[in-house]
């Protein structure tokens, strides 16, 4: 069968089970919009490409399943590089292809060409320039293996127009030939013997549970380990979820503005079991103070990650899921050994004793009084069925949403934690609810983040895409004023915005989703409710918050994690 | 009768004190042989940080793959994360790490050298003495070529410089592990005397 080079491009990813794609047109592309009219795929136009990136995140982080964005050349090329940088950063599975300029003319500054395999090389797992239309099944199977296998992460296509109309003998590859890529998924079996008896041995022991258990769908297992262990589990920014935070083992979220107990029971364990987390700055503080008495335990699937930050005394190269069956299957293998491990009833204790001491707190005043944030996503999350799928933005309100919030189910959290991308929300809701059409998706945006990617709202209007958006309006760039006002001495530089320009209800409306204002604790409850009615539209609830509150505990950056400041009483009269 | 120059012979003690062993790690990296690749390896060392202290690039026999020995400087980050990274770069095939003392190593010099009618004479001598060759003759200035071990090239470019070295151009080395060998073996039983 002779097909165009486009027609083979959609025909392959028809045959990689691509049910959607985000994506605008342009120049160089041209060529492959043509056959999407007659494809089983639905493509979702957006109104700037950086959308279409965070949109095919989101739909990978709800699914599990890669996302797909197309976008043309140059500019548009360009344009998505911010989501491929998130994407690597958090390892999400997505697929981007780009136009480019026609291969005769490549390296001639022809209009809108751009080097975006070269621009892309360090934030992507890798990238292809096709430049034969025979090549073009094989490129496409082995794109989809390389984002989705061992480590996921975005990779790039860059499609030259002249290949897209050029013609193929249509074909599709059985398997995928990359001799120099052979991601390893089992550990050890040795090391899984070391990590059981180094497991029996702790007295002060802490899962230190990261992203990669949610990459590896290992919920349901750790959940079993955590069960036969006892031991108890912090989820980091990007885990949170992956254990019930209902669960009495689970201790929340650790590192910078982690609570007093998941950070601080990192710091007096005798061991962490890290579980595809990265000992990311966030988390450890200034490094050489981090969990100072502890061994480590370390499981990841990158072996590069392995002693890059700190030195394991186990590394087990593998993915998480099937690390922790073999774990559990080795406890179960030598039940004499399991009896006979360590008691650690003491650490459990101390442990409910800080939980007791130092619970996450602010202060509501009367109902009429100010707004404070916490309190919205409070009342937001008790008035929305469990499994609602929460995406944010970067900043105070991202970080009030991961302490506040209780996630209980896995993929029911989506933020940008390793690159911090504000304007992340609202595309990623979009992705997320394209993915999980029958699931609230509740986007918590602050107001710096959504003007940077509100457009997308239209995007939803347009293509009937209901989410909700709850917008903390503190008419701040409110992470920065917070770090200004506590270490650049109040000198508060270029962080004000404005409560009311824009008008957000009137710009959600124009966009055309349904828009309220709340202004004082009363309302909220019932905004909630009515936005929770409306599902034929997207909807945005403006809360106007306290520009004052700031995001507590913190340990300030580059500081030891021992140093946390629990809240506003504790810093001094600086 | 011809005497050959046998590097760091007798003025150094131990070879590990040799310039170059302490801070560089010769790494030998097989990679196809693909539109880009020498761009991914260049971009992952200043990306992350690591020195590229030489770089050569060539074909082997098998025409899907290219070998690049890259001498890195091991002070500028671990060695062992340098390969767990580059290992990541899908079209890197497969990474040898080649201990200096367990491998043996070439690298080609060319140096352009002031030789008049006073100094020729010498020049031409040093020239054989470190087995090179003349490569071009020109009314005043020589030409040459020096192949051998790294130190033995730094030898000759410094005795070379006192005629006045006007250009000097050098490969980057190329290296391979050392053949098993019986007198290997001995020589780990006994301890390296040096
Ligand atoms: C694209 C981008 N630019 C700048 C920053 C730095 N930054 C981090 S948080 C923040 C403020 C975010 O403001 P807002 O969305 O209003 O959230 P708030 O902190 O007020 O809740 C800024 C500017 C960033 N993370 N991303
Ligand atoms: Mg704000």
């Amino acid at each position: 069968m002779k097909l165009t080079g486009a027609q083979a491009l959609i025909k392959s990813l028809e045959m990689q089970g691509v049910d959607v794609m985000f994506g605008l047109p342009g120049g160089a592309i041209l060529p492959v919009y043509d056959p999407i009219i007659d494809s089983p795929i639905r493509h979702i136009l957006v109104r700037h490409e950086q959308g279409a990136g965070h949109m095919a995140e989101g739909y990978a982080h709800a699914t599990g399943r890669p996302g797909v964005a197309m976008v043309t050349s140059g500019p548009a090329a360009t344009n998505i590089v911010t989501p491929l940088a998130d994407a690597y950063m958090d390892s999400v599975p997505i697929v981007v292809i780009t136009g480019q300029v026609a291969t005769g003319s490549i390296g001639t500054d022809a209009f809108q060409e751009a080097d975006i395999t070269g621009i892309t090389m360090s934030v992507t797992k890798h990238n292809w320039l096709v430049t034969d239309a025979n090549d073009i099944p094989n490129v496409v199977s082995e794109a989809f293996h390389v984002a989705t296998t061992g480590r996921p992460g975005p990779v790039l296509i860059d499609f030259p127009k002249d290949v897209a109309n050029a013609e193929m003998d249509w074909y599709w590859p059985t398997s995928v030939d990359m001799p120099g890529y052979k991601p390893n998924s089992r550990g050890h079996s040795k090391m899984i013997a070391a990590a059981v008896k180094m497991m029996y041995e702790a007295t002060r022991p802490i899962f230190y549970v990261g992203g990669g258990v949610l990459k590896a769908r290992g919920s349901e297992a750790l959940a079993e380990l955590v069960e036969l262990t006892g031991i108890p589990v912090v989820t980091t920014l990007m885990a949170r979820g992956a254990f019930p935070d209902e669960h009495p083992l689970c201790l929340g979220m650790p590192g910078m503005h982690g609570n007093y107990t998941a950070v601080t029971s990192m710091q007096q364990a005798d061991l962490l079991i890290a579980l595809g987390s990265r000992f990311d700055d966030r988390v450890t503080g200034k490094l050489d103070g981090f969990a100072p008495h502890a061994k480590v335990i370390h499981v990841d699937i990158d072996p590069a990650e392995l002693g890059k930050l700190r030195r394991p005394d186990v590394p087990i190269v593998g993915d998480c899921r099937s690390v922790i069956e073999d774990i559990i299957r080795a406890i179960k293998a030598d039940p004499d050994a399991y009896q006979q491990r360590a008691d650690i009833s003491d650490w459990i204790k101390t442990i409910k004793e800080w939980q007791a001491k130092h619970p996450l707190k602010y202060d509501q005043p009367a109902l009429s009084g100010v707004l404070k944030p916490q309190f919205v996503i409070e009342k937001l999350r008790d008035a929305n069925p469990s499994d609602t799928i929460v995406v944010s933005g970067v900043g105070q309100h991202q970080m009030w949403a991961s302490q506040y919030w209780k996630f209980n189910h896995p993929y029911t959290w989506i933020n940008s934690g390793g690159l911090g991308t504000m304007g992340f929300a609202v595309p990623a809701a979009i992705g997320a609810k394209v993915g999980k059409p029958d699931r609230v998706v509740w986007a918590i945006d602050g107001d710096g983040c959504f003007q940077m990617t509100a457009q997308e709202l239209v995007t939803a209007s347009m293509e009937r895409i209901p989410i909700k958006v709850a917008l903390l309006n503190n008419s701040y760039l409110g992470m920065v004023r917070q770090w200004q006002e506590m270490f650049y001495g109040e000198r508060y530089s270029e962080v004000y915005l404005s409560p009311d320009l824009p008008d957000y209800v009137k710009w959600a409306e124009a966009m055309g989703c349904a828009s309220f204002r709340v202004e004082n604790a009363e309302e909220v409850g019932p905004a909630i409710e009515k936005a929770n009615e409306i599902n034929d539209r997207p909807v945005v609830v403006e809360f106007r918050t306290d520009s004052s509150e700031k995001v507590f505990p913190m340990v300030p950056a580059g500081v030891s994690n021992d140093n946390i400041i629990l809240g506003p009483e504790s810093l001094g009269g600086k | 009768m011809s005497i050959s120059y046998i590097p760091g012979n007798g003025s150094l003690a131990d070879p590990s004190d040799r310039v170059g062993v302490m801070h560089h790690h010769v790494l030998s990296v097989l990679v196809e042989n693909r539109a880009g690749v020498l761009a991914r390896i260049a971009q992952l060392f200043s990306r992350r940080g690591y020195n590229i202290f030489s770089l050569a690039v060539a074909p082997t026999d098998d025409s899907r793959f290219s070998r690049i020995t890259i001498v890195v400087d091991v002070a500028s980050a671990p060695l062992e994360q340098i390969t767990k990274q580059l290992h990541k770069l899908i079209n890197v095939i497969k990474i040898s790490e080649l201990d200096p003392l367990e491998s043996v190593e070439c690298e080609l010099l060319v140096a352009t050298v002031n030789a008049d009618i006073s100094s020729r004479g010498h020049v031409m001598e040093l020239v054989a003495l470190f087995d090179g060759k003349i490569i071009d003759v020109g009314s005043d200035k020589l030409t040459v070529l020096v192949t051998g071990e790294p130190d033995k090239l730094d030898d000759f470019s410094e005795l070379l410089s006192s005629f006045g070295i006007v250009e000097l151009q050098r490969t980057g080395r190329v290296a391979l592990a050392k053949l098993e060998r019986q007198s290997n073996k001995l020589k780990n039983t006994t301890g390296r005397a040096g």
